[in-house]
C-alpha cells in the first residue's frame, strides 16, 4: 500500500514539474527573451535587401576567391545538422585532410611551401559552424582578396584590422574575425553585390 | 601567459565566492529556515505539496526514502520513453520528426533520468521541441534535484543521533528544484539569451548565403534548456555538437557563465555540507581535496593541449596548435578548462570535441570520470562519492593507528565500509566488463571511428562516461546502435544506483548511531594530513583500477605520436 501511495505521489509530482518546468518555464523564458532581445533570441539573423543571408553566429561556406574563407567544416556548414568528424590526434586520416587543406590554402593564396599556416584555417571546428577565424587566417587571405577584387592591399588589410575583435580587457576571449560580417563589409566597400 | 593566469584567477575567485554564498543558502533551504527568496517561493512550494498530497513534516525512514527515489526514477523513465515514441502525434513539432527509434529512446530515457545526458541521437534532427522542453529539460531539473536531495539526506546521517529517519524525499526534491535550480536557471537563461543563445518556438530558418547557397539554420528554445543542463550537471545538448554550437555558446561571456554554472552547485554543496554539520572547516577540507585533484588534472591536460600535436607541425601547421574540434572563440585554454570541469562534475556538455584532443588530455578526462566523478562531481552525487572515499580513507587511517575508524563523531563499522566500497567499485567493475565485451564483439567494433589505441579509448570513454553518469563522449564512436544503446543504458543505471543507494544506506545507518565524543586519539579530519590522505587514496584507487587499460589506450597513443608514428 505504501508503495502505491508513493507511486501516486511520484506521478503527481512529475505532472506538476512537467507543467512548471516543461511548459511554464520555457514559455515564460521565451516570452522574456522575445520581449527584450528578440533579434538575438531568434538567432541573430542578418537581413540584406529583404532576404535572410544567414546568422551572424553561424558560419557559412565561402568558395569564391573574392571572399574570405571560413574554417574547414565537417558538416559543410549544414546548420540543420551540426557535427564534427571527431578525428583523433593520431589518425592518419586527420593528417591526410590537413595536408590537402594546407596545399589548397597555399595554392589559393600563392604562398610558399615553407610558410606555416594558421591552425584554425586548416583544422576543422568542433561545431562545423564556427563563424570566426583568427586574424592571422584573415591576413593570410588579404592579398588574394585584394587581387581578385582590384582593391588596394592596404584597404583590405585595414578592413580586417577594423573587423578584428580583441579579447575583452586583453584577457577574456580570443582575437577573432567574423567571416560573414567581414565579407559583407568587403562587399560594401567594393560597391559590388553579387546578388 | 599572464592573461591565462588572470583569466583562471578571476574565474576561480568568482566561482568560490558564489559557491560559498550558495552553499550557505542551500543549507538554510534544506534545514527549512527562511531565506531571502522564501517570501516569493514559499507559496509555490506549498502549492506543490498541496497538489501532490505531500506532508512536509512527515519524515521518511531509509527504506521509504530509497523506494521513493527508485519509484520516481522509474516513472520518469517510462514517461520520457513514451513521450519520444509519441512525439509525432503531439504538438510543438514544427519539423515533423517521427517517433524516436526504440533503442535510442530507451537509451535517452535512461540517460536523462539518471542525470547522465549521454546522447546517441542528434538533437536537431531527432527530438521535437516538445520532447526537448517537456521531457528532456524537465528531467534535467528533477534528476539534478534527486541528486541534491540524496546528498542532503546523507548529510543528515552525520548530524542526527539515534533516529530512524533521514528527511522527506519529496520535500528535498521540491526544495532543490524550487529554491535552487529554478531561480538560477531563470537568471542564466536571461543572460544567455541576451548574448545570442536562441530562445524561440519558430521553425528552422531558411537563409540564402552570401554566395547564394541555401542554408537551413536550426533554432529552438535552447537558452532555457542550456541553463539547466549546465546548472544541473546534465550536459545534454540542445544541438548535436552541444556547447560548441554557436547558438548554445556564442562568445567568451556565455562560455564563462556556463562554466561557472557547471561548477557552481557541485562546489557549493561542499560548503553546504560544512554548514549542515556545523563544521565549516570540514567543508573546506573536502573542498581542498577536490581543488587539489582538479588543478593537478587541469595542469596536465592544459600542458598536453598547449604543447600541441608535433605531427601537425611537421606538415606545416603553425605552433603545432591542435585546433581540430575546437572553436576559434574559445581557443585552447577555455576548451581544456571546460573539458576538465565537465569530466570532473559529470556534466556531459562539451565546447570542443574530446575525441580530437591530445591523448594525455583524454587520459585526464577519463581518470576524472573513472574515479567516480568526485572532484566536485555531479550535483549531489559527487559529494556522496567523495564521502565514500572519505570513509575508505578513515578506514585505512584506522588500520594504520589500530583504532576503530570514525568520522564526524560516528563510528564507521563494516556496514558503512561495505556500502562505501560498493559505491567506489561497482561502477568501475561494470564499465570495465562492458568495455571488454564491446572490444571483443565484432558488431561493437564497427562503431569505432579512429584506429588502434585511440579506438580503444573511444570505447573505454563511452563506458566511463555512462557509468560515471557523465554524458560526454569520444563522439567519433557511433553509439546509436542497439548494442551500445542497451549496454550503455545498463551502465548508466548501475552508475546511478550504485551511488545513490549505498549513499542512502550509509545515511540511514549513521543517523541511527550515537555520536562518540572527540578525544585526543581522534584522527583530525580537517588537517592537511587528512586532505593529503584522501587525495592519495583517490589517486591510488583510480590508478589501480585503470592503469592496465590506460596503458593500452591513451599512454600508447601518446608514445606513438611523440615517437613520430601514426596508426
Amino acid at each position: 500500500m505504501k508503495v502505491l501511495k508513493q507511486l501516486r505521489t511520484a506521478f503527481l509530482i512529475l505532472v506538476v514539474f512537467s507543467i512548471l518546468l516543461g511548459v511554464v518555464y520555457p514559455l515564460v523564458m521565451t516570452g522574456i527573451a522575445q520581449l527584450f532581445f528578440s533579434h538575438r533570441a531568434d538567432g541573430s539573423m542578418i537581413v540584406s535587401n529583404g532576404r535572410i543571408i544567414g546568422s551572424k553566429l553561424i558560419g557559412q561556406q565561402f568558395l569564391l576567391p573574392t571572399y574570405f574563407h571560413s574554417r574547414p567544416s565537417d558538416c559543410d556548414y549544414n546548420a540543420a545538422s551540426s557535427s564534427s568528424s571527431n578525428l583523433g590526434p593520431s589518425n592518419p586520416e586527420l593528417f591526410k585532410q590537413v595536408r590537402e587543406q594546407i596545399n589548397q590554402v597555399r595554392t589559393e593564396n600563392e604562398i610558399a611551401d615553407t610558410v606555416l599556416v594558421p591552425a584554425d584555417l586548416v583544422l576543422a571546428s568542433g561545431s562545423g559552424l564556427d563563424p570566426e577565424i583568427s586574424p592571422q587566417s584573415a591576413f593570410l587571405q588579404v592579398s588574394r582578396i585584394a587581387k581578385s577584387r582590384n582593391l588596394p592591399i592596404e584597404l583590405v588589410r585595414q578592413l580586417v584590422i577594423n573587423k578584428t575583435q580583441q579579447p575583452f580587457i586583453g584577457v577574456f576571449g580570443q582575437p577573432r574575425v567574423n567571416v560573414l560580417t567581414l565579407n559583407l563589409a568587403l562587399d560594401s566597400i567594393s560597391g559590388q553585390n553579387r546578388h | 601567459m599572464n592573461s591565462v593566469i588572470i583569466y583562471l584567477a578571476t574565474f576561480f575567485t568568482i566561482l568560490i565566492a558564489l559557491a560559498i554564498l550558495s552553499g550557505r543558502y542551500m543549507a538554510r533551504v534544506f534545514n527549512g529556515q527562511p531565506t531571502f527568496l522564501t517570501p516569493i517561493l514559499r507559496p509555490l512550494e506549498t502549492l506543490i505539496y498541496r497538489i501532490c498530497g505531500i506532508h512536509e513534516e512527515q519524515e521518511m525512514s531509509l527504506k521509504d526514502y530509497s523506494v521513493s527515489v527508485v519509484v520516481f526514477t522509474c516513472i520518469s523513465l517510462i514517461v520520457l520513453f513514451l513521450l519520444q515514441l509519441l512525439q509525432k502525434l503531439l504538438p510543438f513539432n514544427p519539423e515533423h520528426f517521427g517517433p524516436v527509434r526504440w533503442d535510442t529512446a530507451i537509451n535517452a530515457a535512461i540517460s536523462f533520468v539518471t542525470n547522465t545526458n549521454w546522447q546517441s541521437y542528434s538533437g536537431e534532427t531527432t527530438m521535437s521541441y516538445l520532447t526537448q522542453m517537456f521531457g528532456l529539460a524537465v528531467q534535467n531539473f528533477v534528476s539534478a534535484g534527486v541528486g541534491i536531495a540524496v546528498a542532503i539526506a546523507m548529510m543528515r546521517g552525520f548530524i542526527r543521533k539515534e533516529v530512524k529517519t533521514i528527511g522527506n524525499f519529496w520535500v528535498d526534491l521540491v526544495r532543490s528544484v524550487v529554491y535552487v535550480l529554478l531561480p538560477l536557471s531563470i537568471i542564466l537563461t536571461i543572460v544567455l539569451a541576451s548574448q545570442g543563445v536562441v530562445q524561440t518556438l519558430r521553425p528552422y530558418v531558411k537563409a540564402q548565403t552570401l554566395e547564394g547557397k541555401q542554408q537551413t539554420i536550426a533554432v529552438g528554445p535552447a537558452a532555457s534548456q542550456v541553463a539547466i543542463k549546465q546548472l544541473g550537471s546534465n550536459g545534454g545538448g540542445f544541438f548535436n555538437v552541444n556547447s560548441a554550437h554557436p547558438f548554445e555558446n556564442p562568445n567568451w561571456l556565455t562560455n564563462f557563465c556556463e562554466l561557472l554554472a557547471i561548477l557552481l552547485i557541485p562546489v557549493a554543496l561542499v560548503f553546504t555540507f560544512g554548514s549542515m554539520i556545523r563544521n565549516r572547516k570540514q567543508g573546506f577540507a573536502l573542498f581542498y581535496v577536490m581543488l587539489i585533484l582538479f588543478l593537478l588534472g587541469f595542469g596536465i591536460a592544459l600542458w598536453a593541449e598547449l604543447s600541441g600535436n608535433p605531427m601537425l607541425g611537421k606538415i606545416g601547421v603553425a605552433g603545432n596548435a591542435n585546433m581540430q574540434g575546437k572553436e576559434t572563440r574559445f581557443g585552447v585554454v577555455s576548451s581544456v578548462l571546460w573539458g576538465q570541469s565537465t569530466t570532473c562534475t559529470s556534466n556531459g556538455s562539451v565546447n570542443a570535441m574530446h575525441d580530437s584532443k591530445m591523448p594525455l588530455t583524454g587520459l585526464v578526462y577519463m581518470f576524472n570520470m573513472g574515479i567516480g566523478e568526485v572532484i566536485f562531481g555531479g550535483v549531489g552525487v559527487g559529494l556522496i562519492g567523495m564521502l565514500f572515499y572519505v570513509i575508505l580513507t578513515m578506514f585505512i587511517a584506522g588500520l594504520m593507528i589500530g583504532r576503530t575508524p570514525e568520522f564526524l563523531g560516528k563510528k564507521l563499522g563494516p556496514y558503512e565500509m561495505i556500502m562505501a566500497v560498493i559505491g567506489v567499485l561497482l561502477p568501475p567493475v561494470a564499465l570495465l566488463i562492458g568495455s571488454a565485451i564491446a572490444i571483443i564483439s565484432p558488431v561493437a567494433r564497427t562503431s569505432i571511428a579512429n584506429p588502434s589505441a585511440h579506438g580503444l579509448s573511444e570505447i573505454l570513454y563511452a563506458y566511463l562516461s555512462a557509468a560515471g553518469n557523465n554524458g560526454s563522449a569520444f563522439a567519433g564512436l557511433n553509439a546509436n546502435t542497439v548494442f551500445y544503446n542497451l549496454t550503455l543504458g545498463l551502465a548508466m543505471l548501475v552508475g546511478r544506483f550504485a551511488t545513490i543507494l549505498p549513499g542512502l544506506a550509509i545515511a540511514g545507518s549513521l543517523a541511527n548511531k550515537k555520536t562518540v565524543p572527540t578525544s585526543i586519539a581522534t584522527f583530525p579530519t580537517t588537517s592537511i594530513l587528512f586532505v593529503g590522505m584522501v587525495v592519495t587514496v583517490i589517486i591510488i584507487v583510480g590508478a589501480l583500477t585503470y592503469f592496465p587499460i590506460f596503458t593500452l589506450g591513451p599512454f600508447l597513443e601518446h608514445l606513438q605520436l611523440f615517437g613520430g608514428k601514426l596508426f
